[in-house]
């Protein structure tokens, strides 16, 4: 039997390979983008099965949004990556240097 | 959604019908030509919902079965809001124009940023604090990189997109494990489940949302994106982001960390204390080897919020006043010194490094009187008012039986107070330069004196601002 613990695991288990695709990716920003969605991913996972597991129907609305929200985020993060590209020529990670820090 | 409801977002309403109407002017007529029609007309708009607000709001109204929260507290975050995206706005209109950035999008994208603003400082649930806080982000993200074709600016977009988007997540991270271990998005029913013995799961809820919130002020060690950020922005999108979103995150805190989990003081009081801590003295030592003045602004901004972090880690009603005055402070000073960075150019180009101040004063002896009070003022030299914002902050700490973190605030301004009083060094007893332009527009010239009159008049009664954020710490704090 597939319980709540199972979800959250899956959800805990995207969400950290999200952050580390954030972290130790040095190829390209594209990546990046698909590590952000996996982080929101995850946290869907957890509203629906919390929502379930609740009996309460506030989580899969608030997925909903989410969902929504991610969709206009890639949206304006592509936009901005097409205009760096056309500026720089390239989307390696590693080319997003011109300022230190 | 009854009258009663529609009436408490009118003020967000109107300013996002008027955001999109001008979305649709912009289009179907002159495009950029309309600009700065558009521009001025915004500012005009902030401003008169901002006044609104102020003198017609009263009371603590719930709207939508507890999402929305129109009380003193949101009304005090909303006004500094929309009064200093309107005065940000009015100092961008001759920079942006002469270097071909005044976009009509422009306006439209402060205005809606604003309405996140004023969202987030009214949510009431997780989901519209989510809401508020996208509409903002994505609206910064886009202006971030205002200027498309230059690398420093869409590179400057793209880090605040991704650090960004991973504070978002992080937040709704936590915001999913609250949900699931409080049963209910809403504030009232979070601080409800957190009161005795909260679970383990809301306690990490608790940490992801707040590591999201600190992401959103800056405050260290999530603060890795503001310097980048700052230098790479225009100059006036710099002034943008260092004065209203930083006001609209640290309400949302506030508002967070009192509303929801009000009950469990002692466990998000140490992670705040934490913060406040890394942040002053990060902002201080990390500022002293800056040649730039938009990233050492950055790290003047990061201290700043670990002195407002201080105030909110007290977690009184007594620290929450604090943090307010000392935001409304820290927003007009740095109104004032962005106008005044605004107003430097050499043969009509900006110029951002420190050095080109040297001899600044002999040129223009007004306006570097009037930086010199701000930078005195920033770092906390009493009289003026810069230094109120610190004492009330830190007598809140004390009173809170956080004298610890008292004595690191002093150590951190001391050290602080070096770079700003090295930039006056340079505009009084610096070596001769190439001379920068002596004129400056008469608008940034006004922002500036304005804001230096401020601080040095306001030390009489700091125009009464401590009485507004003493009720609106009231309405927050029961």
């Amino acid at each position: 039997m597939i319980g709540l613990e199972h979800y959250l695991t899956v959800a805990a288990a995207l969400f950290v390979i999200g952050i580390f695709g954030l972290f130790l990716n040095r190829k390209n920003v594209i990546i990046l983008l698909m590590s952000i969605e996996l982080i929101l991913l995850a946290v869907n996972i957890n509203l629906v099965a919390f929502s379930a597991f609740l009996g309460d129907l506030t989580g899969q609305v608030f997925t909903l949004f989410v969902l929504t929200v991610a969709a206009a985020e890639a949206a304006i993060g592509l936009a901005i990556l097409v205009c760096f590209f056309r500026t720089r020529g390239s989307i390696d990670v590693e080319d997003v240097n011109v300022m230190k820090g | 959604m009854t009258a009663a409801d529609f009436q408490a977002v009118l003020p967000e309403f109107i300013l996002a019908a008027l955001a999109m109407l001008g979305l649709l002017v912009g289009v179907y007529t002159g495009k950029d030509r309309t600009a700065p029609a558009m521009l001025w007309a915004t500012s005009a708009v902030l401003v008169v919902v901002g006044l609104w607000i102020a003198l017609n709001g009263e009371g603590s109204n719930v709207a939508f079965g507890g999402m929305f929260i129109d009380d003193a507290f949101s009304r005090f975050a909303k006004v500094t809001i929309l009064l200093s995206a309107a005065a940000v706005l009015l100092m961008s209109e001759s920079y942006m124009a002469r270097r071909d950035l005044l976009r009509f999008e422009y306006p439209i994208l402060v205005a809606l940023a604003a309405v996140g603003m004023c969202v987030m400082v009214s949510a009431g649930d997780l989901i519209a604090l989510y809401m508020g806080l996208e509409l903002q982000s994505l609206a910064l993200y886009v202006i971030a990189s205002l200027r498309r074709d230059s690398l420093k600016s869409t590179e400057a977009g793209l880090k605040y997109f991704i650090l960004g988007a991973l504070s978002s997540g992080l937040l709704l991270y936590g915001a999913s494990l609250t949900y699931g271990y409080a049963g209910t998005t809403l504030f009232d029913g979070i601080v409800a489940a957190a009161a005795d013995e909260p679970p383990l799961g809301l306690i990490f809820g608790l940490v992801f949302i707040t590591a999201g919130l600190a992401f959103k002020v800056s405050a260290a060690p999530f603060h890795m994106w503001t310097p980048d950020v700052y230098e790479g922005s225009p100059t006036p999108v710099t002034a943008f982001f260092a004065t209203a979103p930083k006001m609209a995150a640290m309400a949302l805190f506030a508002r967070v960390v009192h509303d929801a989990f009000g009950g469990i003081v002692s466990d998000w009081q140490q992670i705040l204390a934490f913060l406040s801590v890394i942040s002053m003295f990060l902002g201080a030592v990390a500022a002293i080897g800056q040649t730039n003045i938009k990233r050492l602004m950055a790290y003047s901004s990061i201290a700043h919020m670990g002195y407002a972090l201080m105030g909110l880690a007290a977690g009184t009603a007594m620290g929450v006043e604090a943090m307010l005055v000392y935001m409304a402070i820290y927003v007009t000073m740095n109104i004032g010194t962005f106008a005044f960075i605004l107003s430097i150019e050499r043969d009509g180009r900006p110029v951002t490094d420190i050095a080109a101040l040297n001899q600044f004063s002999r040129r223009d002896p007004a306006r570097a009187l009037a930086m010199l009070v701000l930078l005195f003022s920033l770092a906390g030299v009493p009289p003026l008012v810069g230094f109120f914002a610190k004492y009330t902050v830190l007598l809140a700490a004390v009173d809170a039986g956080l004298a610890w973190l008292a004595v690191a605030g002093v150590i951190a301004s001391v050290i602080g107070a070096f770079y700003y009083l090295r930039i006056v060094y340079y505009m009084y007893f610096g070596e001769e330069v190439e001379p920068v332009d002596q004129t400056a527009h008469p608008v940034l010239w006004g922002f500036l004196m304005v804001s230096a009159a401020i601080m040095v008049l306001g030390v009489a009664n700091l125009f009464g601002i401590e009485t507004w954020a003493a009720n609106a710490a009231a309405a927050l704090v029961d």
